[in-house]
């Protein structure tokens, strides 16, 4: 156990350190002149030229990495240039919103999902798989934003049930919080619970063929024991493994849903970055959330030992 | 006496191709989208108005008779401009398939055909995979520059990880067959070993795998048109489409809603179709 954990969370910090990397040398791909690309047409050779000086450009390459490293190391991800403020700070101020939005989304999708695909393989090739299986498959065909667009166009115009967008904080008012977060979370829920769906049911089909199935329905046990007590958590590790990669979809779902619904979270700050061309921002929200996803990962991979007493021991 | 008469078995192609034209899921999925890329290739002709000509008496006009999904503020016919967008974003999924799958399937056989290079292969790839893909075609396009090839190089780069792991694990398996030891004891080259009998067994889940490959992209390009980091006005790419309804969405809903569900229909079709081939082709993934 202690060496399973040891050598996930190395190669954790393997991927990290590459994510950083990657996240640095995005500023390569600008084309051209970097420092000139950061401001407008009108800025003067001079401005361009302090501006590449304050950025580090004009040092040699291995010295801008090791910059780079020292400064994300030390949680500095610089400074954003149109914020006016350091990146580091417009993120964490921001996490809060988003992570709020992506865990009530995820529990949606679990929800929903998990007992569908069940329900799908216990009633193989019958209607309720038929049903569940249809609708999992168009809802992995729907565009996020635009099925978000509906629902604001069928509960908040028309019927005027809840507000078309904006955001309050879970701790100042949680019913207000609520009432702002359930079409976006529904709508980012609703386009991820096929993925999961699909998943439960196809691993909950191969757990039920097995022999020990066979031997529990010999033994007479009723059905809902055999598939809650047997069959479940034999089928469990590949639904959490399609649960970990739908959180991370989940974060990159957020970016474009925050602007459908005017919530100032993290996809915000993205999405205002690209039109300002606020480089430090895109590289540092990139990377940002490239660090939830890994650490949702590890604790997802660390699940499996606990899900699994067979990784445990090995 | 009885004779039995057995019929020949069928080979693994046969048997394969014999399973898709029965599955269900393939006939409608083909279906759907033989329609869709004939509506696209014929765009020009089918259209009934010019998809970029306005026409200021007739913006916003409801659903109707002569224009069956009304038309923008600019008065322009949006159903010519979807046909015209189905165009647009059908050749950005088809030119993501290609490169995706040009470079996903040289990387991934490099790195399970050559012990050496898979560890920092897949490292590369695992840190690529860390991003929110959504996010990082985003990002770059937006670095690169919002244009049509950008686009798509972007979201290349967002599906091409996913697509090198495939294929990287069909050649570790092919590499330990029979025959691939019998070729090399015969004095098979390397390379020709690797391209002439190793990544013919990738093929089935790397033809799967573009399949959705390609429903991805133009969900993505959507997104992308949509926060402003898609291609360039004036093509009319689905996306584009909806975003400019956006502002119009309580007087002149159709705006947004036609051209969504060309994206639904289209990434419905596309899902069938890879959901068959992947039961025709690929009969042992679970999912």
């Amino acid at each position: 156990m202690a060496s399973f954990m040891i050598r996930r969370i190395a190669s954790a910090i393997l991927v990290l350190a590459l994510v950083s990397l990657m996240s640095f040398a995005l500023i390569w791909l600008v084309p051209g002149d970097t420092a000139a690309a950061f401001l407008d047409a009108s800025a003067t050779p001079e401005q361009v030229a302090a501006l590449r000086t304050a950025l580090g450009l004009d040092k040699a390459l291995p010295l801008q990495m090791a910059e780079w490293y020292g400064r994300v190391l030390s949680g500095d991800l610089g400074q954003s240039v149109l914020l006016n403020r350091s990146v580091a700070g417009a993120l964490l101020e921001r996490l809060p919103v988003t992570l709020s939005l992506a865990s009530f989304a995820l529990a949606i999708a679990i929800a929903l999902g998990v007992p569908a695909g069940v329900a799908a393989a216990v009633f193989h090739n019958r209607w309720p798989d038929q049903l569940f299986m249809t609708t999992a498959l168009l809802g992995l065909s729907v565009p996020d934003f635009w099925l978000g667009l509906v629902m604001v166009l069928v509960f908040a115009v028309s019927l005027g049930w809840l507000p078309s967008g904006g955001f309050t904080a879970f701790g100042s008012d949680p019913l207000g919080w609520l009432k702002t977060v359930i079409l976006p979370a529904s709508t980012l829920g609703l386009v991820q619970v096929g993925f999961i769906a699909r998943m439960a049911r196809a691993s909950m089909l191969e757990t039920l063929n097995q022999d020990f199935v066979r031997t529990a329905n010999a033994k007479g046990l009723s059905r809902v024991y055999i598939v809650l007590r047997h069959g479940l958590p034999n089928a469990m590790i590949p639904i959490l493994t399609v649960i970990g990669i739908v959180a991370g979809a989940l974060l990159g779902g957020t970016v474009i849903i925050e602007q459908v619904f005017s919530i100032p979270g993290i996809g915000r700050l993205i999405v205002g970055a690209i039109a300002s061309r606020d480089f430090p921002v895109l590289q540092g929200g990139l990377l940002f959330l490239a660090v939830v996803y890994l650490l949702i990962n590890l604790i997802v991979d660390l699940l499996y030992a606990v899900v699994d007493p067979r990784v445990r021991l090995s | 006496m009885t004779i039995a008469f057995h019929k020949p078995a069928l080979s693994p192609r046969q048997a394969s191709l014999r399973r898709l034209a029965r599955s269900r899921s393939f006939q409608i999925g083909a279906a759907i989208v033989l329609a869709i890329v004939l509506v696209a290739l014929l765009a020009d002709l089918l259209a009934p108005f010019d998809p970029l000509r306005s026409n200021a008496r007739m913006r916003l006009t409801p659903p109707n008779a002569t224009h069956w999904f009304g038309t923008d503020h600019f008065g322009r016919d949006i159903l010519s401009r979807v046909m015209v967008g189905a165009r647009i974003s059908l050749s950005i999924g088809a030119a993501t398939v290609i490169l995706t799958g040009l470079f996903g399937t040289v990387i991934g056989a490099i790195a399970g055909f050559f012990p050496r290079f898979d560890n920092p292969i897949m490292r590369l790839m695992d840190a690529l995979m860390a991003f929110p893909s959504i996010v990082l075609a985003m990002v770059v396009s937006a670095v690169l520059g919002a244009s049509l090839t950008n686009v798509v190089i972007a979201l290349s780069i967002a599906t091409m990880p996913h697509t090198a792991r495939i294929v990287r694990a069909s050649v570790l398996v092919a590499r330990e067959l029979d025959y691939v030891e019998a070729a090399r004891s015969l004095g098979a080259g390397e390379l020709s070993i690797l391209f002439r009998h190793v990544l013919v067994n990738a093929m089935g889940p790397l033809i799967v795998r573009l399949t959705y490959v390609f429903a991805v992209a133009i969900l993505a390009e959507a997104a992308l048109s949509f926060v402003g980091a898609g291609p360039p006005p004036p093509a009319p790419s689905f996306g584009a489409i909806i975003a400019q309804g956006r502002d119009f969405m309580r007087e002149a809903p159709w705006i947004t809603i036609f051209p969504g569900l060309a994206i639904v229909l289209s990434v419905l079709g596309l899902n069938l179709l890879g959901d068959g081939l992947r039961d025709a082709l690929d009969p042992r993934s679970t999912m």
